[in-house]
């Protein structure tokens, strides 16, 4: 099932996939954008459109497509500095997220990749809590 | 046909629901005013009148204040003179709720921003950190080039504190909370008279398409009283 909803996904029926994934993951899925909704929205909107140069978009944004490896530890330790997005500049704090499991962290990593046009690589628990090493801030859950 | 009944009992509902607000406003009106008023906010005073004429009644005002805004230029209260203007609290590294409310405001002032005789006011509450330079780089950020129409000030920590609660905000430094600062994201509608008329919730935007409502409602009070006074 999973293989067949991989292969429309590379053959571009992208809306037909999308029905299928949120078949199959709808728990998944809404628990990525209760997430969202509780710890990102503030901050990078409701469809991930950021705020002007002040807070840096998700929504088509090429830093998330291009730093797979450092997304959870962006989630987890949050940033301090400038950040270029999509060739603007942010220079914002974004707060650390503590409170979060490594499954949290997951399905919210994979509701941005897979919301508002975007199409990462869905990541596993197991993934997200390897990357999460890099930054002593896996905590096994 | 249900439709149509459900239709009509609602509009009436809403007829009966504005009637009560318009009785409501009346009741916190000056008795000289038509009904479509803001209310005033705050604690009131009747004064009596040493001619004995009908006592003058009296509404709490923004005390006296002097800010430095993103362009480096000292402002007052004369700054907004003959101005309505909206009134926020934030600050620029605040991690939760300021970007959703400074997005909000940016709405207002899109709406508004052709209209001269509306301004906006944003104070930081973390003058230690925002700096003028902060203040403008994050103003430009926003897209507000420069300080005519939307001013990001900053004051002495306690000047901005004590103008906050003028502005019924709660503001204080909470080392608790994401960024050291609690705070509301209220916005307050204030008139040419430094009388506050309006408190709303910048974090919901039904709140604020009430404000985007009330704003003309008073802009048409102060147009009034600006052609009488020329009477």
């Amino acid at each position: 099932m999973r293989w067949r909803a991989a292969d429309l996904l590379r053959l571009g029926g992208f809306l037909a996939a999308g029905t299928l994934a949120a078949g199959c993951f709808t728990d998944r899925q809404n628990a990525g954008a209760r997430l969202y909704a509780q710890h990102c929205a503030h901050c990078h909107g409701d469809e991930g459109q950021g705020l002007k140069r002040l807070i840096p978009p998700l929504a088509g944004a090429d830093y998330v497509a291009e730093n797979r490896n450092f997304l959870a530890c962006l989630v987890r330790r949050g940033v301090n500095g400038p950040m270029v997005v999509n060739g603007i500049t942010f220079n914002q704090v974004m707060p650390g997220h503590e409170d979060l499991t490594d499954s949290e962290i997951t399905n919210l990593l994979n509701f941005v990749q897979s919301s508002w046009g975007n199409k990462g690589k869905p990541f596993t628990i197991r993934e997200v809590s390897e990357k999460l090493q890099a930054c002593a801030g896996s905590d096994g859950q | 046909m249900i439709n149509l009944l459900f239709t009509r009992a609602r509009r009436a509902g809403i007829l009966v629901g504005s009637g009560a607000l318009l009785l409501l406003a009346a009741c916190q009106s000056q008795p000289d005013t038509a009904a479509d008023r803001l209310p005033y906010l705050g604690e009131r005073e009747v004064v009596p009148r040493a001619d004995g004429g009908p006592a003058d009644t009296l509404y709490a005002t923004i005390p006296r204040f002097t800010l430095t805004n993103q362009d480096s230029i000292t402002i007052t209260n004369d700054t907004f003179k003959n101005k309505v203007y909206v009134a926020d609290f934030f600050f620029a590294t605040c991690p939760s709720i300021c970007p959703k409310m400074q997005s909000e405001m940016l709405r207002v002032y899109e709406k508004f921003k052709d209209d001269p005789r509306v301004l906006f006011l944003s104070h930081t509450i973390d003058p230690a950190h925002d700096s003028v330079a902060v203040l403008r780089d994050y103003a430009q950020r926003l897209g507000i080039q420069n300080a005519s129409r939307w001013h990001f000030a900053t004051a002495p920590h306690d000047t901005i504190f004590s103008l906050a609660r003028a502005y019924y905000v709660p503001a204080e430094k909470d080392d608790k909370v994401a960024g050291g600062f609690a705070h509301s994201g209220a916005f307050t509608l204030v008139d040419s008279k430094r009388r506050v008329r309006g408190l709303y919730d910048g974090m919901n935007p039904d709140e604020v398409a009430r404000l985007m409502e009330d704003l003309p409602v008073l802009l048409k009070e102060e147009a009034e009283n600006a052609s009488q006074a020329k009477l």
